[in-house]
């Protein structure tokens, strides 16, 4: 029998999926006359009575106080209409696929036996009856609204199945693939069809090595071989060899990456000398560095780009499910303490007409990702505290998932040590079909098509499950029940297996596996991605005690084999060897990728009107309002551009306090509504040192210079820590590539350019990268079109700072009125690629640069003026310049401030002041205004310093030769006012009016305050 | 009872997260706190004797799968409501955060249910999305042992399924004339829609509470949200008492040394 339980919201309370429902569909444009009812409900099998049924609804699985059932066995014509209609179109039902994870209904069976009932099975479903509109706008609600094909079943009408078995037994036959007899064309087919995503030199290679064996392989070797040498786990483009040809002139490189990023770290490593901090870098799952006498502290931000363009909750939602276990699977197993977050998507107001086949629109895209993070983050129980969103239409079909987790680790368990003779023991989650696929699917660019193709790469985390997962390690961990652990990333438990065991050898039997459902082969297995799974090295005399440890909190621990000193990888299913590789084939076989990569950065070209028909692909534009010496409604424009708009609407949801060490949080001011520039957390809760957590991006630079925007990027994420107090000693960086197709020489040039500077910035400022992650290829195809979407160089640097005494932090919003405002650091003519020349739809112009040395003398020279007690607010100069930062540290403090513009010396090059006259309103008087007001020059800050202060505070900067002005003063009004020559008011505007255009424009809904 | 430090049961669960904290905020108030696993105290329902108070703190008890708490409160409902009686009885301490005052409501520990069932609930906010902020609260220290000598409280709120409802005007007129709905937002900070503004219940002894916002996040100067507003000079030296949740937790451990 196969029971329905519809729940809905009694009368009087609010049916939310019905009001949303409505909501998203008037954003696509459906008419008012749309009328929802919405359900949720169960489906329960078993041989179960109506009272019993009866019993479980009223009792457990819906709320009586607010919600009201409906019963039946399905097909029951009761069913077909919400309570109290005579009449309703049929209802459409939205269920997770069979296989898709499903705790809720999971969770719910296992607990109907407290109420005395057992049920064989149990599924969720959504239900809805929709009415006002035609059959085929319902239809198309239904795909673009309710349900997503990727991990979802629509049902129109009644239901069209009386039972929910998933899988059935499968038969077991051997697969080997005659790769020996292919000729090149067959190979390639063979590379592609079976989705390994492999080279042709690649293909070439193992079959090469096969014809020397004297056998072809199996698929589940051909499986491990592409699982090891995919992008995604061995970053074979960026550390491979590249013949490089830019304005530095011509460079080879045998490993890119290691010869800028790491080979920075390396050099720094050596300046520090015995005070070098680094512990592990770029060699386990997150970079570690020392934290105080205890505990180090790990580091790791990853993407999950392609998942979240097909599925955005679940693709988000297994992204930071998916970095989490990173600083989980580093050393021993740290504990996470933070998330990270950074997105780009395509603005959310792009028309629904204008989107290509196969691409979900940017509002359900952002709405997914921001709830799939919420989700994961706010279960695990880790505050998610930093991060930012960055909008421009290239990420149409391409949003970027960027997820961070930071973890804290016993000093003495900061490395691992598998041992030949340990057992390799897997613990959490059950395998299932999910996430086949994924880390070469996700080395290969996305077109309309991949939806169908490669659905399997979709998933659904179960952050609870991880959550177990991670308390019962914790607890293993500090017992000494093991030696290594590792998570399982991209791969499954090849790599997690293949990982561990490359020094050693390991011998797995898969039957071991404990499964979601009957069916699935051998090499699904061995490849599958399910989360929320980690691996161990066991000494056999600890198994024992940490089975009963995983037992006895309901995790699930299996033997899968053990690492067995014979430096070969076999695998057995049902008592058939089914693989036998040898380990130093899988990690140092693959032929090395060689590219070619050349950069010539944009032409210089004066800031000027783009021409009609050239939209700015980042932004919406600013019509009216351009005056002479009135930039009141450029700072308007720039306030209410979507990277510049206030980040509530996805801050709010976040939980960003629990584990209590919550010092400088990411809304602060009088109002807890002013825009922090980075993040200060306590992880311990007994100790006062405290962690700075800071991200800086600008993707509009890269069009101009991708080596700017690189040491841009390094510098933003730097002064942000700085200016909340971290300590410039301290801080490290992470480097996360994410980059259109780089076979193309000048999309890899570009990525070397920014590369190149990544390592002198980073050595200039003694900053040393400590982990990164590539994701190439992020390029849409819509069907027909001859040229990929591509998205533009998009590198996130995150910066993790520490400070001895949390006490210290310093926080944006003005304090008191009659404080002085200074201005630290240089403002030079640089508009290219500032939102002011965004909202004025501006092309051409210098994009902003980084003097590195006096940039380090200034985060050192702030610091100490943080340090003596000096600063009673700061914020970095970035989107928006001046008059953007001046007015949200105005309207965050609730107090006026008072700006004279010509207290900023404006250095022009000759012929530069006349250039920029030639825009609307700007004339070569006040072209020097427009460079003080909104130029986006690095290493800036406005800070504000009580009067008794300032003479200490101008000492400090003088003695660094940091360019410093008196720019103005506090005041108790509520205005913002900046004044040009003879007083002439450039910015005049009400703080409220200021802050409500900021705050009205990236808010998707939902009552917040 | 003497001057001993009272000892806490800090109850875990799958997905319970907000132990740590607040085993911290007990120890740092004079208690000495536990956290144990659910399945140690379904394995041996004697286990809570030898504790004065037991805390069911926040988190995502099973994923807050089927509806907030609810999966544990059904636990805890079949198998523990006598273990917690003789506890509260035994002029104990009971009390639950965010998700433990979930589970104290829909488990009928805190308001007894009747022959239709439970008589108030806490479920979806008002705006349909978790939320974190903080809140100005007012507090009936009346009745309520944790609220004793509190009138105000400034504490952050992280949930989803925070509002209080219940079953009519009726059920919420007793609670309120016995003094139960003992913490309240002010109106203009009630950040779920709640019925009369409550973020706290206590139960008929006053021994049992339950409450939505977080006391165990603001033990600490530094955990306001505005403290870099004071002064340098006026930070205050000693933290350990300065978040306004911190006295939930002392009167907690006082009212052991009675």
């Amino acid at each position: 029998m196969l029971w329905e339980v519809d729940i809905f919201a009694a009368p009087g309370q609010l049916d939310r999926a019905a009001s949303d429902t409505v909501s998203d569909a008037a954003d696509m444009g459906f008419s008012s006359d749309l009328a929802v009812v919405a359900a949720r409900g169960y489906l329960i099998e078993g041989d179960l009575s109506a009272p019993q049924v009866e019993k479980l609804a009223a009792l457990f699985l819906a709320d009586p106080v607010v919600e009201r059932t409906v019963i039946g066995q399905v097909g029951d014509p009761r069913l077909d209409l919400p309570p109290g209609a005579a009449d309703a179109a049929e209802p459409i039902y939205v269920l997770p696929k069979p296989g898709v994870t499903d705790s809720v209904a999971d969770n719910a069976r296992k607990t109907f036996p407290l109420f005395g009932v057992t049920a064989e099975g149990c599924r969720t479903f959504k239900k809805y009856w929709i009415s006002g509109i035609t059959e085929s706008e319902r239809g198309l609600i239904a795909h673009k609204l309710l349900a997503n094909d990727a991990i979802e079943q629509l049902v129109c009408g009644k239901l069209p199945f009386t039972k929910l078995q998933v899988g059935s037994p499968g038969t077991f036959n051997l697969r080997t693939v005659a790769i020996r007899a292919m000729s090149e064309p067959e190979l390639e087919t063979l590379s592609k069809e079976g989705q390994l995503f492999l080279s042709i030199t690649e293909m070439k290679t193992i079959q090469a090595y096969f014809n020397e064996l004297g056998r072809d392989p199996t698929d589940i070797e051909l499986e491990t071989i592409a699982q090891t040498w995919s992008e995604h786990c061995s970053h074979k483009t960026l550390a491979g060899r590249i013949t490089y040809s830019g304005p530095e002139g011509e460079r080879t490189f045998s490993n890119m990456l290691k010869e800028t990023i790491f080979a920075a770290t390396v050099e720094i490593r050596k300046n520090l000398g015995p005070g070098d901090f680094c512990v592990s870098v770029f060699s386990d799952n997150a970079g570690v560095v020392t934290f105080n006498d205890e505990y180090n502290v790990c580091f790791k931000v990853e993407t999950h780009n392609h998942p979240s363009a097909l599925e955005p909750y679940g693709g988000a939602n297994t992204g930071l499910g998916g970095v989490i276990r990173d600083p989980m699977g580093t050393g021993m197993g740290a504990k996470p303490v933070c998330n990270t977050d950074v997105f780009c998507f395509a603005p959310p107001e792009t028309d629904v007409e204008s989107l290509p086949p196969g691409v979900q629109h940017p509002r359900r895209i952002i709405k997914g990702v921001v709830a799939g993070v919420r989700d994961y983050g706010n279960r695990m129980g880790i505050p998610t505290v930093n991060g930012a969103v960055y909008f421009d239409k290239r990420y149409l079909g391409n949003p970027l998932v960027y997820c961070g987790n930071i973890g804290l680790l016993p000093v003495d368990m900061s490395f691992k040590h598998p041992q030949a003779g340990d057992l390799i023991v897997a613990i959490g989650g059950r395998t299932g079909r999910d996430g086949i696929h994924g880390a070469t699917f996700s080395s290969a660019e996305l077109t309309s098509e991949s939806e169908t193709l490669s659905g399997g790469a979709v998933q659904i985390g179960n952050a609870i499950t991880e959550k177990m997962v991670l308390d019962v390690m914790l607890e293993a961990r500090d017992r000494g029940l093991y030696n290594a652990v590792t998570d399982c990333g991209a791969g499954g438990f090849s790599s997690a297996v293949g990982e561990m065991g490359e020094e050693i050898g390991a011998e797995v039997d898969l039957d071991a596996a404990p499964l979601k459902y009957d069916g699935l082969s051998y090499t699904e297995i061995w490849i599958s991605e399910a989360q929320e799974r980690m691996v161990f090295s066991v000494p056999k005399g600890k198994w024992d005690e940490f089975k009963a440890l995983a037992d006895s909190e309901n995790v699930e621990a299996v033997v899968l084999g053990e690492f067995k000193p014979t430096g070969r990888l076999v695998l057995n299913y049902r008592g058939v060897k089914v693989a036998d590789l040898p380990m130093s084939f899988l990690h140092d076989g693959r032929p090395p990728v060689v590219r070619k990569a050349v950069y010539q950065p944009a032409a210089a070209e004066p800031l000027s009107a783009r021409p009609a028909g050239d939209i700015s692909p980042a932004q919406t534009v600013l019509s009216a309002g351009i005056g002479t010496d009135d930039w009141n409604a450029d700072l308007e424009a720039i306030l209410g551009s979507l990277n510049v708009a206030s980040k509530h609407w996805v801050i709010r949801q976040y939980d960003h306090e629990v584990q209590g060490g919550s010092v400088i949080k990411p809304l602060v001011g009088v109002c807890n509504d002013g825009p922090g520039d980075a993040a200060v957390l306590r992880p311990l809760v007994a100790s006062r040192r405290a962690l700075v957590v800071s991200c800086g991006m600008n993707p509009n630079y890269g069009d101009f210079d991708t080596a700017d925007m690189a040491a841009s990027a390094i510098d933003e994420a730097v002064r942000n820590a700085v200016a909340v107090g971290a300590d410039p000693a301290t801080i490290v960086l992470l480097d996360n590539f994410c980059w259109g197709n780089t076979d193309r020489p000048e999309t890899l040039g570009s990525l070397v350019r920014s590369a190149l500077a990544c390592y002198d910035v980073a050595v200039g400022f003694g900053t040393p990268f400590v982990s990164g992650k590539d994701s190439l290829n992020n390029e849409f195809r819509p069907v027909g079109a001859d040229e990929p979407i591509s998205i533009p160089p998009s590198l996130l640097i995150s910066a993790m700072g520490q400070m001895p005494d949390a006490a210290s932090a310093v926080s944006m919003d003005l304090k008191e009125a009659g404080n002085s405002l200074y201005l630290v650091g240089e403002t030079k003519n640089e508009l290219g690629g500032s939102h002011f020349a965004i909202v004025r739809a501006l092309r051409g112009g210098k994009s902003p640069s980084v003097d590195i040395p006096r940039a380090r003398r200034t985060f050192y020279a702030v610091h100490r003026a943080i340090q003596k007690g000096l600063v009673r607010s700061a914020h970095d100069l970035s989107e928006g310049g001046l008059a953007a930062a001046a007015a949200e540290m105005a309207f965050a403090g609730n107090l006026g401030a008072e700006l004279w513009a010509e207290h900023i010396f404006i250095d022009f090059i000759p012929g530069e002041r006349e250039k920029l006259a030639a825009l609307p309103g700007v004339t070569a008087e006040n072209a020097a205004d427009l460079v003080r007001l909104f130029s986006e020059s690095n290493s800036r800050f406005l800070i504000e310093v009580p009067a008794e202060s300032a003479l200490a505070f101008e000492e400090i900067l003088t003695n660094a030769e940091v360019p410093h002005a008196q720019v103005g003063k506090v005041t108790a009004s509520d205005r913002l006012v900046i004044t040009g020559a003879e007083g002439k008011k450039l910015i005049d505007r009400p703080l409220k009016q200021l802050k409500a255009v900021w705050q009205k424009a990236f808010d998707l809904g939902g009552d917040y305050q | 009872m003497s001057n001993t430090k009272p000892n806490v049961l800090v109850l875990r669960a799958p997905g319970t997260n907000c132990d740590v904290e607040t085993a911290y905020a007990f120890e740092l108030a004079g208690a000495k706190a536990e956290r144990i696993h659910i399945n140690r105290l379904l394995e041996d329902p004697s286990l809570p004797d030898r504790f004065q108070i037991l805390c069911f703190p926040g988190g995502f008890s099973f994923g807050d799968d089927v509806a907030s708490g609810r999966i544990l409160a059904a636990t805890i409902h079949h198998h523990l409501t006598d273990t917690i009686r003789r506890f509260r009885d035994a002029q104990k301490l009971i009390l639950g955060i965010c998700n433990g005052f979930q589970i104290l409501i829909k488990s009928g520990i805190l308001i007894d249910e009747d022959e239709c069932g439970l008589r108030a609930t806490l479920t979806w906010n008002k705006s349909g999305v978790y939320t974190d902020r903080w809140a100005r609260l007012a507090a009936d220290g009346t009745k309520c042992v944790f609220l004793r000598g509190v009138k105000e409280l400034y504490l952050p709120v992280a949930h989803a399924e925070g509002r209080f409802a219940a079953r009519s005007e009726g059920v919420l007129d007793e609670l309120e004339q016995s003094h139960r709905l003992a913490l309240r937002y002010l109106p203009e900070d009630n950040p779920n829609g709640a019925a009369r503004d409550v973020a706290g219940v206590c139960d008929e002894t006053g021994r049992v509470f339950g409450l939505m916002p977080h006391p165990e996040r603001h033990i600490d100067a530094t955990q306001h949200p505005r403290w870099t507003r004071r002064k340098p000079d006026e930070r205050i030296a000693s933290p350990e008492t300065a978040g306004d949740g911190f006295v939930l937790f002392k009167n907690a451990v006082e009212y052991f040394r009675d």
